[in-house]
């Protein structure tokens, strides 16, 4: 094994910045509910709305906007949920939830469950090759019977292959008929710019933990006019659709990591872009069959993704993790066994070369050397993965002829 | 020597990849997925396919400190075994599953694979032995007797073995869950699996007539009067006594038993447990753990997975191998592997294509 590392993972969880270890163990010795009313209560209070009104400056919302969570997977729910919900309790005909094909799990199994048990009708919006979406699509699919739709939901910016989508498209298609559209940012802030009010966005999810910040909070920005039913019932915190009692030291921690990064944002995009240019041109020269997904131009610039035909997937992790690199295949596991990511097969690629795919996202702490370390490990790992597959029985040799 | 470590979430493959790394080695644990629709939990102590499972052996590698990944063997797992078992029921023979497991998936699939990855070898909590003999590496049976696994291993040709370890050989089960205790492996206590880890319920014959639908037929005696009806032949294993559901007694008051399974007319034959006596088993398709036996072999041959060896002389004719019992033997059935031992030692193994007594087992149909 080897005891280099590199970390070419940042799109799973990005290193904690200095900056937000030193505020978070400064608040956590903070004594206080801030939803006592005592004066401890009040100090804690006091660090909780410095955070709020920290993140709604970061991102162009109100302060009253921004809801706390524990992450991104719960801001998502609650925002698909409750605009659900809110919407057809509203007028019962809104039963339609059109999402892209290509979100996060997060979205994507939130809007499924609506579908198996909450009546509601799913239409998947379709994506191009390069993976954005197909705003005529989702155009066709509004006007067919605008007044029965309940949402769309489209992300700020893939995940897996780093598409940058159309989302002030559909807020303009939405805004016509008065519908309510939701955002998973979670990979955008701090690589793109993004700003709440501008987008027109009805709710919009942030995490902390991919942009420095601390894993287990997150947000959901929540335009003031929005409905939305509560997922999660108690005390009644925060406008009463995420009761919970308020963490204050995370919020801080997300409060810093957010305006760190938004403050950072043309360096730190720069510097990415740089990298992970140096790496896709060096995967194709030491790989020339690897295909690169994603959007050429409109994609986040911290992310290079490729499938390797005739390859496994997981053998080349194996293999690279051996060697110390770490990367992801970028999709979600079910049930501990990695599936074709639904990224790739919505962007019609095949079922046998999406399982032979990787992706590598850099991030503040990556270095030309990391760059360097995958350039020179790459070759070798593919072509050892291709005789792997073709050991095992020649699945995927003969997938990869399909 | 780099190491993969095949963890099914049991204590014994945990205990074996321990003892790799504790040797010295460069070891990788993987988990074989096998099922493509994983339980959460295990039912009973049936099984080594479900997400708990996988979960278990991925802590077992965390305490070990050895990097873990899932292999998704489901699709060969189905064609190579799952259909295998079925066919070959349907066929009125009696498969063995891990035999054709081992054959197929761990010491194929998963070795092929690990050693394109560059693994030298790959290890398994089975219990055998592998002892450098003057001819090359030997199976052996293990020390446990109550725990031998050298039957179901016994179709592993030299090469497979080749790039074998199997590091429990040498231990009592009793003494492999002390030590997982003392590693501070969770899995300590865990029961042991039994049966067939893709029928989950244990119901075989349920799984099969999932598979097949209901074939209705008749059972009969050997002079060929109708005694009952079945839903198929497949629920019949050669030496069954216990579900026969016939509704009148054998005129001598004796328990009957399954001698013959025809699923081509439907027909199960039972008779008298004396009637069940073989003398002699034609094999074919022969594997050899070493150099290829020919002419005539004083041997053991054992045919199921938890029985005794019985005496025999093995004579082997190319690809056919004819195995003479000392003394008759009940319950072997078409489709079970025999395989012979030169006392502890693995010398070959066959598939049963037919039984009977010298006389009138003649050669194996083409």
């Amino acid at each position: 094994m080897s005891e280099r590392s590199v970390y070419l993972d940042h799109a799973a969880t990005s290193p904690i910045l200095p900056e937000v270890i030193e505020v978070v163990t400064a608040t956590m010795t903070t004594l206080g509910n801030p939803s006592s009313l005592h004066a401890a209560g009040r100090q804690a209070r006091k660090l909780v709305e410095e955070s709020r009104e920290s993140v709604a400056a970061a991102l162009g919302a109100r302060p009253g906007e921004v809801v706390f969570t524990s992450g991104g997977t719960e801001a998502d729910n609650l925002a698909v949920k409750g605009l659900y919900w809110a919407r057809r309790a509203a007028d019962p005909r809104r039963v339609r939830v059109l999402a892209s094909a290509i979100e996060h799990h997060a979205v994507l199994d939130a809007v499924q469950w609506l579908g198996q048990s909450q009546g509601a009708e799913i239409e998947w919006l379709p994506v191009d090759a390069h993976g954005r979406l197909d705003v005529d699509a989702a155009s066709a699919a509004v006007r067919r019977d605008p007044a029965s739709v309940a949402l769309i939901t489209v992300m700020w910016a893939n995940n897996e292959v780093g598409t940058v989508q159309p989302v002030r498209d559909v807020v303009a298609l939405a805004a016509e008929y008065g519908i309510p559209v939701h955002s998973d940012a979670v990979q955008a802030v701090g690589q793109v710019p993004v700003d709440f009010a501008a987008s027109g966005l009805d709710t919009m999810t942030i995490s902390g933990h991919k942009v420095g910040g601390p894993i287990g909070v997150g947000a959901l920005l929540v335009r003031r006019e929005a409905e939305l039913t509560p997922v999660q019932h108690g005390g009644g915190q925060e406008r009463d659709v995420r009761s919970g009692t308020l963490d204050t030291p995370s919020f801080a921690g997300l409060a810093t990591a957010v305006s760190t990064v938004v403050n950072r944002l043309d360096e730190h995009a720069g510097h990415l872009r740089q990298l992970r240019n140096a790496l896709a041109d060096g995967v194709h020269r030491a790989v020339p069959d690897a295909v690169r997904n994603g959007h050429p131009e409109l994609s986040l610039p911290s992310l290079a993704h490729f499938s390797f035909p005739g390859c496994e997937g997981d053998s080349l992790l194996l293999l690279l993790d051996a060697a110390g690199i770490h990367c992801s295949t970028g999709s979600a596991c079910s049930a501990g066994v990695a599936q074709p990511s639904h990224v790739l097969l919505a962007m019609g690629v095949s079922p046998a070369v999406a399982r032979g795919s990787l992706r590598f996202s850099l991030g503040r702490t990556s270095t030309p050397a990391d760059v360097d370390a995958l350039l020179d490990t790459i070759g070798p790992a593919v072509e050892r993965a291709r005789t792997a597959g073709l050991a095992s029985g020649g699945e995927p040799g003969t997938r990869y002829r399909e | 020597m780099r190491v993969l470590a095949a963890m099914s979430g049991g204590v014994d493959s945990a205990v074996a990849a321990a003892r790799m790394v504790e040797a010295g080695h460069d070891v990788t644990g993987v988990h074989l997925a096998l099922s493509s629709n994983p339980q959460s939990f295990r039912s009973g102590a049936r099984g080594c396919c479900t997400l708990e499972d996988s979960r278990d052996a991925r802590r077992a590698a965390d305490v070990l400190g050895i990097p873990f990944y899932i292999w998704d063997l489901a699709e060969r797992f189905r064609a190579d075994v799952v259909d295998d078992f079925v066919a070959e029921y349907a066929a009125g023979r009696t498969p063995n599953p891990c035999l054709r497991c081992n054959e197929k998936i761990k010491f194929a699939a998963v070795l092929d694979r690990a050693l394109a990855l560059g693994f030298d070898a790959v290890c398994t909590g089975h219990y055998a032995r592998i002892v450098d003999g003057p001819g090359g590496r030997e199976l052996h049976r293990a020390v446990d007797p109550e725990k031998d696994q050298s039957y179901v291993l016994g179709v592993l040709t030299a090469e497979q073995l080749a790039h074998a370890e199997f590091p429990l050989g040498n231990s009592p089960k009793s003494a492999v869950r002390d030590e997982a205790d003392r590693r501070g492996l969770a899995v300590a206590r865990k029961p042991d699996s039994h049966d067939i880890c893709f029928i989950a319920d244990g119901d075989t014959a349920g799984f099969l007539r999932g598979q097949l639908g209901e074939a209705p037929g008749e059972v009969v005696d050997t002079s060929g009067e109708v005694l009952g009806a079945h839903d198929g032949t497949y629920a019949f294993t050669i030496g069954q006594r216990k579900g026969l559901r016939l509704g009148r007694p054998a005129p001598d008051g004796k328990p009957r038993y399954v001698l013959d399974i025809s699923p081509v007319d439907r027909r199960v034959t039972v008779g008298a447990r004396e009637d069940l006596a073989v003398d002699e088993v034609v094999g074919v398709s022969p594997r050899w753990p070493g150099a290829a036996l020919a002419g005539v072999v004083e041997c053991a041959a054992q045919f199921r997975a938890h029985g005794e060896a019985a005496p025999a002389i093995a004579e082997v004719d190319g690809d056919v191998v004819r195995v003479r019992f000392e003394a008759p033997q009940e319950g072997v059935a078409p489709g079970q592997a025999v395989v012979l031992y030169d006392g502890d030692r693995v010398i070959g193994s066959a598939t049963i294509d037919r039984t009977g007594t010298p006389a009138h087992a003649a050669a194996p149909s083409p």
